[in-house]
């Protein structure tokens, strides 16, 4: 199905939730709303689903405005992070429960209850009430009751934030896969980047109430059209540094210079923000485009196969991230490769003018 | 400061716990059988998922319940019997526990005021420990306008204060916290570890978290304790296919392996690899590679490519081998062959196990 936010804004007192916003959702896909905690991601869920009205704006779903059409009468499924299912029903009863509301005939509620479990891998807990399952399988049975509506829009809402991180692993691979065949238009709202990566499809970044970016999802990851998208899309943070184009030379403080290559020439002298991402400052210098910087280290975070160093490059605060286990004192003095190459530059304004 | 002399080495003596008056068979135990020497002022992470009796072990430690069988000593004293409070120590749990009527003053103030310490010395080891966790200039506010990482520390700070304590247990302290303050805690826990040298016991689900504390890991699974090494050696070498799987991002692959003519081979593909032949026959063999050690390898054997997740620093990459799919991590600079791809298993890092335990 297509929905379409026109305009679309949401105020409660004095207080913006949602500026106006325009979006067009890739219809039948994944649809990502990646941003903090209190960016405004909720909101717009529920302001697609009719749970709560708009203050300015319109909501279209394939074509047809359906911004004064309640709830009930928008066929679409909610899913969120606290595992809702009714305690004193069966997994059985509970997928069950929005068909029964639908008075659907009793032998199709058995056939497409069972053809989600199945799915789902539910089936053998059919008999079984929630408060003998696993947190994932709860869970799943909450998608489960989402999906055998059928609905032509699902949204979930950090669904798996509750999870043992290895069945968020699990689940985050399986759900793509489950709406892929159903043509169902999917809005999934997370906090974490890398969540919205390993989801795919496209992705909005919000951020206070605005939608900064919306595009395929590795690409806006990529190719972040402003430097507040490319810090909602960016864990650990994306490190930052003023830099001065003089000719044809950028000139980082006393910190380093490199020269501008061929794609960076049209632009014109003067000062630009760096933005750089944390793997591309590393401790290793297998890069040949590396230009050295030197950073004071002031955190090491070493995990099995990584090193995460938050260091003081030039007075900015700069996390490198690099393979491999690599001693770190606090208070040492360490040479960062830099792949200047995978630089990206924006104006005063924070707009992009060169990647 | 604590004095040496205060902390102790913990150790864990054929511990089994059944939370059944009357346990019978394996299955009735929430710990099968650990054993386990926790040294002086070491840094510990208890890394394993819901239900692997993590919080049973960490509750005999504490004193909070008796286990079943086993013994506990701290140093050479049997404490098994003595009861939490005469064990010294101190816990922090998911949920900051905090008094917010109080300041923060008081609220790091009352261990040592309820102990009778003397008040210019509670002034004193106060404000030491305020420093410590950056707290000092909200002494005086009080603790109920603290955001949640305010609080955990607050909860950190009563654990401090005191001087006696034996070890610092913490039970999934960082759930509540938002993701981008998580490491800078994370982080402070880790300094005041190696400021203070207290052993520090660190539960967590949680990978990063584990790996990222802690000097040495206890991995748990279905009551028992499968591996116990640093970060680096359950990343490198994982002792049980469970570690593999259970480390790692996405985990390592475990596939079915042949052993015929005094070679493993996979798919009909014959394999190098870190592991001498298992000897016994009728087991299970398996081998297992962690997606970081798969490389595409012209002089490799053949795949056929299923699926390509572009996770931006790296690709997620699921390849088919007969009836097996694996994954490979590929860097970002990495060029990913459109035509008949191949691929070899770094012979260092690819192992064979037997009914899930490496061979060695």
């Amino acid at each position: 199905m297509g929905i379409e936010l026109k305009q679309v804004s949401k105020r409660v007192g004095a207080e913006i939730h949602i500026h106006p916003t325009d979006l067009v959702l890739d219809a039948g896909g994944f649809n990502v709303l990646l941003g903090t905690t209190l960016a405004g991601k909720t909101t717009l869920m529920r302001l697609m689903a009719g749970l709560e009205a708009p203050s300015g704006g319109e909501v279209w779903f394939d074509g047809k405005n359906v911004t004064g059409i309640p709830v009930q009468k928008r066929s679409v499924a909610m899913v969120y992070q606290a595992f809702i299912n009714y305690p004193s029903f069966t997994v059985f009863d509970n997928i069950a429960s929005p068909l029964r509301v639908a008075r659907v005939a009793r032998g199709e509620i058995r056939t497409r209850v069972g053809k989600i479990a199945e799915l789902l891998r539910l089936t053998p807990m059919l008999d079984r009430l929630p408060a003998e399952l696993s947190g994932g399988q709860q869970q799943r049975t909450a998608l489960a009751r989402a999906l055998v509506k059928n609905a032509p829009l699902v949204l979930l809402d950090e669904p798996l934030a509750n999870l043992d991180y290895k069945l968020r692993e699990e689940l985050r691979d399986e759900l793509p896969k489950l709406f892929q065949d159903t043509g169902a238009t999917v809005v999934y709202a997370t906090s974490e980047p890398l969540e919205a990566l390993m989801l795919g499809g496209h992705t909005a970044t919000v951020h206070e109430g605005r939608i900064t970016q919306y595009g395929a999802t590795a690409q806006v990851y990529r190719t972040p059209n402003t430097l507040l998208t490319a810090r909602v899309f960016s864990d650990p943070p994306i490190n930052t540094a003023t830099v001065d184009k003089q000719g044809d030379t950028f000139v980082f403080g006393d910190a380093a210079h490199w020269p501008v290559t061929e794609k960076y020439a049209v632009l014109p002298n003067g000062i630009y923000t760096l933005g750089i991402r944390p793997h591309h400052v590393t401790v290793t210098g297998e890069h040949a485009d590396g230009v050295v910087v030197r950073g004071i280290v002031q955190i090491a975070e070493i995990s099995g196969s990584e090193s995460i160093v938050r260091v003081e490059v030039a007075g900015n605060s700069w996390v490198s991230r690099s393979h491999g286990v690599h001693p770190f004192e606090v208070g040492d003095t360490v040479e960062l490769h830099m792949q200047v190459q995978r630089c990206l530059y924006f104006d005063s304004g924070g707009e992009l003018v060169a990647s | 400061m604590p004095e040496e002399q205060n902390m102790a080495k913990i150790t864990l003596q054929n511990i089994k716990h059944s939370y059944l008056r009357q346990p019978v068979e394996s299955q009735d135990y929430a710990l099968k059988e650990v054993d386990a020497v926790w040294s002086n002022g070491g840094a510990y992470a208890l890394l394993g998922p819901s239900g692997c009796g993590k919080t049973t072990l960490l509750n005999i430690i504490s004193g909070l319940l008796t286990p079943s069988e086993g013994r506990v000593f701290f140093d050479d004293n049997d404490v098994t019997d003595i009861p939490t409070i005469e064990r010294r120590i101190a816990q922090i749990f998911q949920f900051p526990v905090v008094y917010d009527t109080m300041t923060v003053f008081d609220n790091l103030a009352f261990p040592l005021r309820n102990r009778g310490v003397a008040e210019d010395k509670v002034k004193l080891r106060v404000n030491e420990v305020a420093v410590m966790l950056d707290l000092e200039d909200s002494l005086k506010r009080r603790a109920s306008g603290l955001t949640a990482d305010g609080k955990q520390k607050i909860s950190l700070g009563r654990g401090l204060v005191r001087e006696d304590v034996n070890v610092i247990m913490f039970d999934e302290p960082l759930t509540v916290i938002d993701p981008h303050l998580k490491w800078l805690l994370r982080s402070k826990l880790k300094e005041l570890h190696q400021q203070l040298g207290i052993t520090m016991i660190y539960v967590t689900h949680d990978q990063t978290e584990a790996l990222t504390f802690a000097d040495r890991v206890l991995v748990m699974y279905d009551g028992t304790v499968v591996q116990v090494g640093t970060p680096v050696d359950l990343f490198e070498r994982p002792g049980h296919t469970f570690v593999g799987h259970f480390i790692g991002s996405p985990g390592m692959n475990i596939l079915p392996c042949e052993i015929r003519d005094g070679a493993a081979s996979f798919a009909g593909n014959v394999l190098q690899t870190a592991s001498p032949l298992p000897t016994a026959d009728n087991e299970r063999v398996e081998v297992g590679v962690r997606p970081e050690f798969v490389r595409f390898d012209d002089s490799g054997f053949a795949v056929e490519i299923v699926k390509i997740d572009d996770l931006g620093r790296y690709k997620i990459v699921v390849v088919r081998c007969n009836d097996s799919t694996l994954k490979m991590i590929v860097d970002e600079d990495i060029r990913i062959p459109s035509e008949s791809p191949r691929i070899s298993f770094d012979p260092e890092y690819t192992r064979l196990y037997t009914d899930g335990w490496v061979v060695e």
